[in-house]
């Protein structure tokens, strides 16, 4: 069954991957703007990274007959230097046009500090002002919880951007009510140790009945498994969900949330 | 999907029994070895025995409450980030 990668890193996975992924039935991947494992020098060093995701990226998955997609922001974990996220804010409005933009991406918080929340707000300032979507990381383990209060507080400070048009990835157990109830998008993230199982990821498909949520891998330069959606399927099989139900989560939801943008488009 | 039923014809305690018996069985091993090697007292060690009072619960719910007893119950933005990771558990 086709699917979509909806959150994945693929300037972090070999062509390997990509090959991988299009044989287990991955048409579109859309890649977040992220850390890269370290901390960037300069805001030149986020030009050439957002030119990598409009224009390498998508040439690389090509190749595999995979539609790459993408996000721009500085990432959470490197805006505890702001004058520099100030910078690389700064670059996004000339790439926001090109062909695979989807929006403002992944931003949020990931040690909840004041820095990191001044820069989120500044990234809702951008999207709002360019009508973007906003895809929102949220921070690991023990400070999920209240990164994911302080974002959604955060969130509806901003009038313009309505809730139907941002997703908040990485819920969990303890987050997806406080997201979904509010009106928002939720992401659940397959991810080894630090984020969420299958059957976990299934249960709570099945408590929310599926609704305004997607799944994603999450792929990165980290233990990972960019293979994490289909095998996802396969157990949502075994636990006797029907063809239709599956598509519902891994095609038509990522599919209705991006194609807001007015870019995302697969036949 | 709001008239959406999730399947219920299908056996749970087949499919994820002996995973599950397996996880617990590595749980016990683990608090056996920190306990041997006097490590006990590590408060990600006691975070997790007070997470595991937890699973007696009647309700539906336990994950929910495992990953709350793990959260910072704190809700103000802290000064700065003194690290770029997690620990699983809140440092006393
Ligand atoms: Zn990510």
């Amino acid at each position: 069954m086709n699917y979509i990668e909806p959150h994945g890193h693929m300037v972090s996975r070999t062509t390997d991957d990509y090959e991988r992924m299009a044989l287990a039935g991955c048409q579109a991947i859309c890649e977040p703007a992220f850390w890269a494992g370290f901390d960037r020098a300069s805001a030149q060093g986020f030009y050439d990274y957002f030119r990598q995701i409009t224009e390498y990226e998508p040439k690389r998955a090509a190749r595999y007959g995979i539609a790459h997609y993408c996000w721009l922001c500085i990432n959470p974990k490197e805006a505890e230097d702001v004058q520099l996220a100030e910078e690389v804010i700064g670059l996004i409005p000339e790439f926001l046009n090109r062909p695979g933009v989807l929006g403002i991406g992944e931003i949020g918080l990931n040690k909840n500090s004041r820095n990191e929340l001044r820069i989120f707000e500044r990234h809702l300032q951008v999207a709002q002002d360019h009508d973007q979507l906003v895809l929102v990381h949220t921070p690991h383990l023990e400070d999920k919880l209240k990164g994911t209060r302080l974002i959604v507080d955060a969130l509806k400070n901003f009038s313009g951007l309505r809730p139907e048009r941002v997703i908040i990835d990485h819920v969990e157990e303890h987050t997806i009510d406080h997201v979904l109830d509010q009106g928002f998008w939720a992401g659940i993230t397959l991810y080894p140790e630090s984020k969420c199982t299958p059957h976990r990821a299934i249960d709570m498909l099945e408590q929310r009945r599926a609704e305004r949520i997607w799944m994603n891998s999450a792929c990165d330069w980290g233990i990972s498994d960019p293979l994490a959606v289909p095998r996802t399927m396969q157990e949502m099989r075994r636990r006797g969900w029907s063809p239709e139900m599956v598509r519902h989560v891994v095609w038509d939801n990522p599919a209705a949330f991006m194609a807001q943008s007015g870019k995302f488009a697969l036949a | 999907m709001k008239s959406w039923t999730p399947p219920q014809s299908v056996n749970l305690a087949d499919l994820g029994f002996m995973d599950a018996r397996s996880k617990l069985i590595d749980l016990a091993a683990f608090l056996d070895r920190v306990q041997r090697a006097g490590q006990e007292g590590d408060f990600r060690v006691q975070a997790l025995k007070r997470a595991i009072g937890l699973l007696s619960q009647e309700a539906p719910g336990r994950a929910r409450e495992v990953l709350l007893s793990f959260s910072d119950p704190s809700s103000e933005p802290v000064a700065k980030a003194a690290m770029q990771g997690a620990i699983g558990a809140c440092p006393p």
